[in-house]
């Protein structure tokens, strides 16, 4: 499969996810596409590190662990977004214990 | 010899005991410290005179100062005749001088007489410095030094704003000097590569004439500084603010000297240098009978002597032009005995009256008052120049070098000498003879000063009548000049240069017979005119207001300089306050404004904030892809 086809789904991904962020007023909406643009980056890291993979073998034949260094980010992303999750999904908890909504707009006690 | 250091150690450590205890020592005891280390430093003064005499002279090196490049300069010592004689000038007449202040100033509450005595250690110690340095800027840190101390002790009465403006004066017309002797060095390092005396003086042949001329020309401008001479000299009158025996001590004895230390000093560059020699030769004359006449019209008993130490440090630059240094050197020596008995005694009398200066309100002080008055006397008889007393010789010894130059120099400085004895005898007759023109309070208080203070006055008196037997002229007897044998290593160099002119010894006898006549009628004449002084209400008019207004130098300078200067600072103020304070202030006020606009981005929703990221992300993704390439 060509690689332009990974690049057009991961952009598209990573489209829907920041016009989410910018567009919805719901906390976890927005969480959501965060994760989705996180997930749109990693689509693309495989991409390129699979399209890498046979270029690197031939210059240096013998190695078992060319080219997977962009794999290895995703796994390091995926484990800092599943921490990120907690710690979110917490703040998101202890914002509905206080002002019994999930809408960002009131997170703007500290204006003025 | 290397104990040379003691010399300027001990009033080094006068000026910290009595500087940093002052509020903790006994006046007795600050007043022991305070003479004491003076005394110690006279002590190891003598006994290095005694070697420099026996012939050994030796340039001591404490350690290296700066260095840089090429260039080093060390914190060296010179001792040899020049800086050994006036060593024992420096020492010796600042011990009885620091006698002396120890009643003088009894008066002054505790601190401030640690106060004073830490001043006149400290400048003992600085003039010490700038005397035994052997290079250019060991000198100028006691010139300098010099300097500060004069500042201080003129201010000393601080709370009196006329005091303190005073001493504001002697500071800047000093800075001006300073700022001429300082560039004189820098000249001389640049074209020498040394400050160091003795190398410097070698290479003194190397130098164009041009080069030679401006260095002494910039020299001569820091001694006219220090030294009181036209155009900077009206410091000197209103440094009378000070303490008596301050004005003994550093306005008449040692500090003024400290220009001719200098030229004498660096003789060989001035001897090489003839225009700069002429420049201080008019100079010199010019400041000798200005002065001279000013002090003809002075009521203030400090005044006159001002103005007749500025006069005298005149004659002694006029020896220095016609290359009479060793005149120049022993009209310094005799001048320090008698001026400084002069104004102790003047002191003394101040002190019997109550703080009362002016000649006006004294008179027939020579019953109440007898051995000031008599100390007074030799010292005005050796002012004036009476044989066999100090001042004649030296005198002569200048007007002699004078006649070398030209018959012009001879008359001006005879003029000089008259006005001399004139005022000297006037100020004589007004205080001590004729009758009490004080008040009854006054005359009821009158009293003899105590023996603190009057043997320092017999001792002066002793050195003024009889230290003119250290250089008698070659016309009474030859080969009796010790002085001029003693400093001849010194001058050596100068000596073999100049050509001499000797006139006969018929003429020079006959000269000196009529001048001394002259001024013997002179003496007379004055003696009898004030003896009979009456208080009048009239104003002088014509010459006389002039010369009481001391010829409007001050109000000239006023206008021509102070004004002036005054305006131009107002018209840096005004621009410093509308031209640089409103950019700076401009720019703060608007990066204020720019930030308060700013400030409205931040509105709290996070949607409009994260818009704003990617916005930016966009536009860094667009100037990535396609202005990067």
């Amino acid at each position: 499969m060509p690689i332009n086809l990974y690049i057009f789904v991961s952009l598209a991904l990573f489209a829907i996810g920041v016009i989410g962020v910018l567009t919805r007023r719901n906390v976890i909406i927005i969480f959501m596409c965060i994760e989705l643009m996180l997930n749109a980056v990693n689509l693309l890291l495989v991409a390129f590190s699979k399209m890498h993979l046979a270029e690197m073998a031939a210059k240096l034949p013998g190695a078992t662990n060319n080219g997977v260094d962009g794999q290895l980010f995703v796994f390091f992303i995926m484990v800092v977004a599943a921490a990120e999750v907690t710690v979110g999904l917490a703040i998101i908890v202890m914002m509905y214990r206080n002002v019994h909504s999930v809408d960002v707009n009131f997170l703007n006690r500290l204006k003025n | 010899m290397d104990y040379v250091w003691l010399v300027p150690f001990f009033p080094l450590i006068g000026f910290l005991l009595n500087g940093l205890l002052r509020n903790s020592l006994s006046k007795p005891l600050v007043a022991v410290i305070g003479s004491g280390v003076i005394l110690a430093s006279f002590i190891v003064s003598v006994a290095l005179f005694m070697q420099v005499k026996a012939g050994t002279t030796a340039t001591v090196t404490l350690f290296d100062f700066m260095s840089w490049g090429d260039v080093h300069i060390p914190f060296a010592f010179q001792v040899d005749q020049l800086s050994s004689l006036f060593l024992l000038i420096i020492t010796g007449i600042g011990f009885l001088i620091h006698l002396y202040s120890t009643v003088y100033m009894k008066d002054e509450s505790s601190l401030h007489y640690a106060r004073y005595f830490a001043y006149l250690n400290l400048f003992v110690f600085s003039m010490l410095l700038l005397v035994l340095g052997a290079n250019y800027v060991i000198m100028f840190i006691g010139w300098e030094g010099v300097g500060l101390c004069s500042y201080l002790l003129i201010g000393y009465w601080f709370k009196n704003i006329e005091y303190s403006n005073a001493a504001k004066k002697a500071f800047i017309m000093n800075r001006i000097g300073d700022l001429g002797f300082l560039l004189a060095v820098w000249w001389l390092l640049s074209k020498t590569g040394t400050t160091t005396f003795t190398e410097v003086f070698a290479k003194a042949d190397t130098l164009s004439g041009h080069d030679l001329t401006i260095i002494t020309l910039f020299l001569f401008v820091g001694a006219t500084g220090k030294s009181a001479q036209i155009p900077l000299y009206t410091w000197l009158p209103d440094a009378m603010a000070g303490p008596t025996p301050v004005s003994a001590l550093i306005h008449a004895a040692t500090m003024v000297t400290a220009g001719i230390y200098m030229i004498a000093r660096s003789n060989i560059l001035f001897t090489l240098a003839p225009y700069t020699s002429s420049v201080i030769l008019v100079i010199g004359t010019a400041t000798a009978l200005l002065a001279a006449t000013i002090a003809l019209k002075q009521n203030d008993i400090k005044k006159v002597l001002a103005y007749s130490t500025v006069s005298q440090l005149g004659y002694m630059f006029i020896g220095l032009g016609a290359g009479a240094y060793t005149g120049a050197v022993f009209h310094v020596m005799t001048h320090a005995f008698f001026k400084a008995l002069l104004f102790l005694g003047a002191g003394s009398v101040i002190h019997a009256m109550h703080h009362e200066q002016d000649i006006r309100h004294m008179g027939g002080l020579s019953k109440k008052l007898p051995v000031t008055h008599l100390t007074f006397l030799i010292g005005c008889l050796a002012i004036a120049g009476i044989p066999p007393l100090s001042g004649f010789f030296s005198k002569d010894e200048i007007l002699a070098a004078a006649y070398g130059k030209g018959m012009i120099w001879y008359v001006l400085g005879v003029i000089g000498a008259l006005m001399t004895a004139f005022y000297m005898f006037r100020l004589y007759a007004m205080t001590f003879r004729g009758h009490f023109r004080g008040t009854h309070e006054q005359e009821h208080h009158l009293h003899e000063s105590p023996a603190a203070m009057t043997i320092p006055l017999v001792l002066l008196a002793i050195l003024s009548a009889v230290g003119g037997f250290l250089g008698v002229p070659a016309v009474f007897k030859e080969n009796a000049h010790w002085l001029e044998h003693f400093l001849s290593p010194v001058f050596e160099k100068s000596t073999a240069l100049q050509v001499t002119h000797d006139m006969s010894h018929q003429t020079e006898l006959m000269l000196m017979g009529v001048v001394t006549a002259l001024v013997i009628g002179i003496i007379v004449w004055a003696w009898s005119k004030f003896s009979k002084y009456e208080k009048t209400n009239e104003e002088s008019t014509g010459i006389g207001k002039l010369l009481e207004n001391k010829w409007y130098v001050d109000e000239l300078y006023e206008a021509v300089v102070t004004k002036p200067v005054n305006a131009l600072g107002k018209l840096f103020g005004k621009a410093d306050k509308y031209g640089i304070d409103a950019v700076v202030n401009g720019l703060g006020r608007s990066v204020q404004y720019a930030s308060r606009q700013v400030r409205l981005l931040q509105s709290g929703q996070v949607g409009s904030y994260v818009l704003l990221m990617v916005i930016g992300m966009i536009l860094l993704f667009v100037i990535q892809v396609f202005l990067k390439k």
